[in-house]
């Protein structure tokens, strides 16, 4: 499957010979878990076995907890609830769901972060950036689709306001609400068929997995050094690799234990933290909660929602420019996809000659902002509309589209990189050689 | 400077992420009561949920109910525990709705404890999570992990906190009162001193009472909780070993290839 | 992993023989509690015991009541019933076990089969043997028990089959008397 020359799955017995002539399943798995991969990759390279754990135990908890649950409006609240109290186990199996959706995206930011940063995303690796963008973007709907499920307040008040999104777009956006939501208000017909989607988008998920997989397996692993493996023969692709058997996955693994460590105290001890106590109160109708917030990991995105109002003046030029079609409310719907899909663009956006940052003394500044951005996007998509809050949220957003429109673009012509090694091994060799500091452990 | 990078990131996430709900509505004063149940190795103390139980029976539950809660659970080890026969005779002093009588009858074990009996009175059940007594500072949430979610201290600190002022507003009274969001709520004064006299002889003050009725909450609110810090501490403690293997593991698989990047 | 050349050979397999040990155990912990949720939870566990009250069932008559999702007569039998129910001959029986969980395996007289020494209270699933339908009562048949009006099963005073398709008496179910009020099932 892959590019760089490698060893490939000989049957030896006659019963391997026999399924080998029939399906080549084995050979599949062989090449699969033996893929050459570059040996200097460090510990944020381990995200991926991470995030296919998670998927893994979300839809195994899932499957388990839709035993107990009732997607009825009447029911459903009382359903977890009976989860939590009757069911054996039911409360370890129902928490490790909820905190599990937010193992998934610490999990699938890092991995996000970790290729921006190294540019994981540069040619050749393009498509695997871009089926990686539709994963994170299923995840989300999945993990939006699943907070309705326990009816909660915030449940049936956050649905609203997401759906409400929809209804933002100029000419159709109500008819639109309308459809998604089957009805003119969340409801009965929103929650069973978020039920019958919630269940079905994560086999979507583990679809898209394997296309990501297949894909980066085609082109070979990016490295921190963002130099490519040398493929002119077996020899030479054997001095930048090991096979992902047995020196990945066991790293891997032991990264996972570490986490699952701490995943385990969560759950254990602190099973509420990431979620909202209003969600343990039941869907009313008639009362919202005094404040609406998404979970955490939705809350960057929401404060690019929020932050462009009608008193920003790029909002109200947009608006008169285009008659009043885009008024405030869809251009916050515009900017939050938006905000999706430049990131999504960062391989054709990236104009450097180098692929790692590691190599680009002035991209490492830039990027650490970002990284600070994020969180800081995080932290007032929680707070108030009001200020300081709403202008923090409006420089926040302007740096996150800044960052790839302009200064992604820029940066490529602006900056002098600094060479990167000539190949893996050298890489490798100047890091646990003689001469190497051992603290300088990347 | 990734790995930096990506601490940080993680201690930000976990600090924001937890304040997602910090705001709250005027200022609250929420006392930090010490329950028996908090810590990694809290227990909910048997004696004291009895006696809230009864602070419950004779107090909350003329307007308040309890509909997630059944009366089998009060037999609960690690809960009030009482023994079958007192389970029986205490669900036997309430009439559920029966759907298949078409009519009201004396509650069994089986059966859940009856709803509100007034509209405006919430449910009681899950009260102690769906409060959080603690907040922030500034929507970081580290108070949150220091001090704990603060359900059950919000639900004490709102009995005790009547100032005694009252105001009458479109028709209906309110209550001031130091720890409710907003500072006026419409429930009177439920708790005064020796309203409730305990079979064990404990202080009936209003203050030790708000604090009993509120642990027994905690426990209709979260019944497994003893449970699942087991489970927890289980999972963490075998993983650890786990992960201590597989560190030794991955070290002694790469050993030979670092060695060689040594010599060459 | 014979890419691994130093020779701490038995030490190496040691670590590598607990590492797996240990991921085999985490494995396995974490399939259990995915096997365990699927047996009756605590409320249905609840129910596998319920308490009827029998103080309002006048002699001749009886109750049926839902336990388990099944049917159970609960009878307050005549002294012509209990009569009628033991002068029958064992070699008359269609079935000779008495079908009663609490006695299993013995005769199927009507002392075995009765509640109370005197025989005053019959309590029987209400599932007809044959093929699982409802019998009618309170006399029905021409047994003077329970007729099954599916496949046309007679069922005596003491419930036991005596004409018709069915294969057995209707079976006992594991019950009690708590009280003179009070009868436990389960």
């Amino acid at each position: 499957m892959a590019g760089i020359p490698h060893d490939h799955y000989e049957p030896k017995t006659g019963i391997e010979k026999w399924l080998h002539s029939r399906l080549n399943v084995v050979g599949l798995a062989y090449d699969t878990l033996m893929i050459p991969t570059p040996k200097n990759l460090n510990w944020m390279w381990i995200w991926g076995i991470v995030l296919a754990f998670c998927l893994v135990l979300q839809i195994a908890t899932g499957v388990v907890l839709v035993m107990h649950y009732t997607p009825h409006v009447d029911l459903a609240f009382a359903s977890i609830e009976h989860i939590m109290r009757d069911v054996n186990g039911g409360h370890m199996i129902r928490y490790m769901h909820m905190n599990g959706a937010s193992l998934f995206f610490v999990a699938v930011y890092a991995h996000i972060f970790r290729g921006l940063y190294y540019g994981s995303y540069k040619a050749p690796r393009e498509v695997t950036w871009i089926i990686g963008m539709l994963i994170y973007l299923v995840m989300m709907g999945t993990a939006f689709m699943g907070y309705v499920l326990p009816w909660g307040q915030m449940s049936f008040h956050g649905t609203a306001v997401i759906t409400g999104l929809f209804g933002a777009i100029p000419g159709i956006g109500e008819s639109i609400q309308t459809w998604l939501l089957g009805a003119s208000a969340v409801g009965q017909p929103a929650l069973n068929r978020f039920f019958s989607l919630h269940y079905l988008l994560p086999f979507v998920l583990a679809g898209l997995v394997i296309l990501h997989i297949w894909a980066f397996h085609t082109t070979g692993n990016n490295n921190p050094t963002g130099v490519e493996v040398r493929r002119g023969s077996k020899a030479e692709a054997e001095k930048d690799t090991l096979p992902f058997w047995p020196y990945f996955v066991i790293k891997d693994v032991f990264a996972l234990a570490v986490i699952l460590v701490v995943f385990f105290a969560i759950v254990g001890f602190m099973p509420n933290y990431l979620g909202h106590p209003d969600n343990y109160i039941e869907a009313n109708p008639l009362a919202t909660p005094a404040h609406i917030v998404p979970e955490w990991y939705f809350l960057p995105f929401y404060a690019i929602l929020r932050a462009f109002t009608a008193d920003v003046w790029l909002v109200q030029l947009v608006s008169f420019v285009t008659g009043g079609i885009i008024d405030a409310k869809f251009f916050g719907v515009l900017a939050m996809f938006g905000a999706i899909a430049v990131m999504a663009l960062a391989p054709w956006l990236d104009t450097s000659s180098v692929r790692s940052g590691r190599y680009r003394p002035m991209f490492k500044w830039w990027f650490a902002i970002l990284c600070v951005d994020f969180m800081v996007l995080m932290w007032v998509g929680a707070r108030p509309t009001e200020f300081p809050y709403d202008w923090i949220s409006l420089i926040g957003s302007a740096y996150w589209f800044g960052y790839f429109l302009v200064i992604l673009p820029l940066l490529g012509v602006l900056e002098k990189p600094i060479t990167p090694p000539a190949t893996i091994e050298d890489d490798f060799n100047a890091h646990y050689g003689k001469d190497a500091d051992a603290s300088a452990a990347e | 400077m990734i790995k930096k990078l990506a601490l940080t990131a993680l201690t930000a996430l976990a600090l924001t992420s937890g304040g997602a709900y910090a705001a709250g509505g005027g200022e609250q004063h929420i006392e930090d009561f010490k329950f028996s149940f908090e810590g990694p190795f809290g227990k909910f103390d048997q004696e004291q949920l009895r006696r809230g139980l009864k602070i419950y029976t004779e107090v909350c539950s003329a307007c308040h109910g309890m509909k997630f809660l059944n009366f089998r659970n009060l037999g609960d080890e690690g809960g009030p525990h009482y023994s079958e026969d007192e389970v029986r005779a205490y669900a036997a002093g309430f009439d559920v709705f029966d759907p298949v009588l078409d009519d009201t009858r004396p509650a069994t074990p089986a059966d859940k404890f009856p709803p509100s009996n007034l509209e405006t009175a919430p449910d009681l059940t899950l009260m102690a999570k769906a409060r959080a007594g603690f907040h922030g500072p500034a929507g970081l949430g580290i108070n949150q992990i220091v001090k704990g979610m603060g359900g059950a201290e919000y639900i004490a600190s709102l009995l005790t906190g009547y100032t005694g002022e009252e105001k009458e507003q479109a028709g209906s009274v309110f209550y001031e009162n130091t720890a409710f969001p907003g500072g006026w709520i419409a429930m009177a004064p439920p708790l005064e001193d020796e309203l409730v006299e305990f079979d064990d002889g404990h202080s009936n003050t209003a203050h030790h009472m708000a604090e009993d009725v509120s642990a027994f909450l905690m426990w209709t609110a979260e019944p497994k909780m003893m449970a699942r810090q087991q489970a927890g501490f289980t999972g963490v403690l075998f993983l650890s070993i786990f992960a201590c293997l597989m560190y030794l593991t991955n070290k002694r698989l790469w050993a030979p290839i670092k060695k060689k990047a040594k010599e060459s | 992993m014979s890419h691994a050349e130093d020779h701490a050979g038995t030490r190496r397999d040691f670590l590598y023989y607990a590492t797996a040990g240990a991921g085999a155990v985490t494995a396995g912990a974490a399939v259990w509690p995915l096997v365990n949720q699927m047996n009756p939870s605590a409320d249905v566990q609840a129910l596998a015991s319920i308490r009827v009250d029998v103080s309002g069932v006048e002699v001749g008559t009886q109750i049926t009541v839902l336990f388990q999702g099944k049917p159970v007569f609960i009878r307050r039998r005549t002294q012509e019933e209990i009569d009628e129910a033991r002068a029958v001959e064992m070699s008359e029986l269609i079935d000779t076990d008495d079908r009663n969980a609490n006695k299993p395996g013995l005769e199927a007289t009507d002392e075995n089969r009765a509640l109370d020494e005197a025989g005053e209270w019959l309590v029987m699933m209400g599932v007809c043997t044959h093929l699982g339908c409802v019998p009618l009562g309170d006399g029905a048949g021409d047994f003077h028990g329970w007729f099954c009006p599916c496949h046309g099963s007679h069922y005596d005073t003491a419930g036991r089959i005596r004409k018709g398709p069915a294969p057995q008496n209707l079976h006992i179910p594991a019950v009690a008397i708590i009280d003179e009020s009070t009868i436990q099932l389960g």
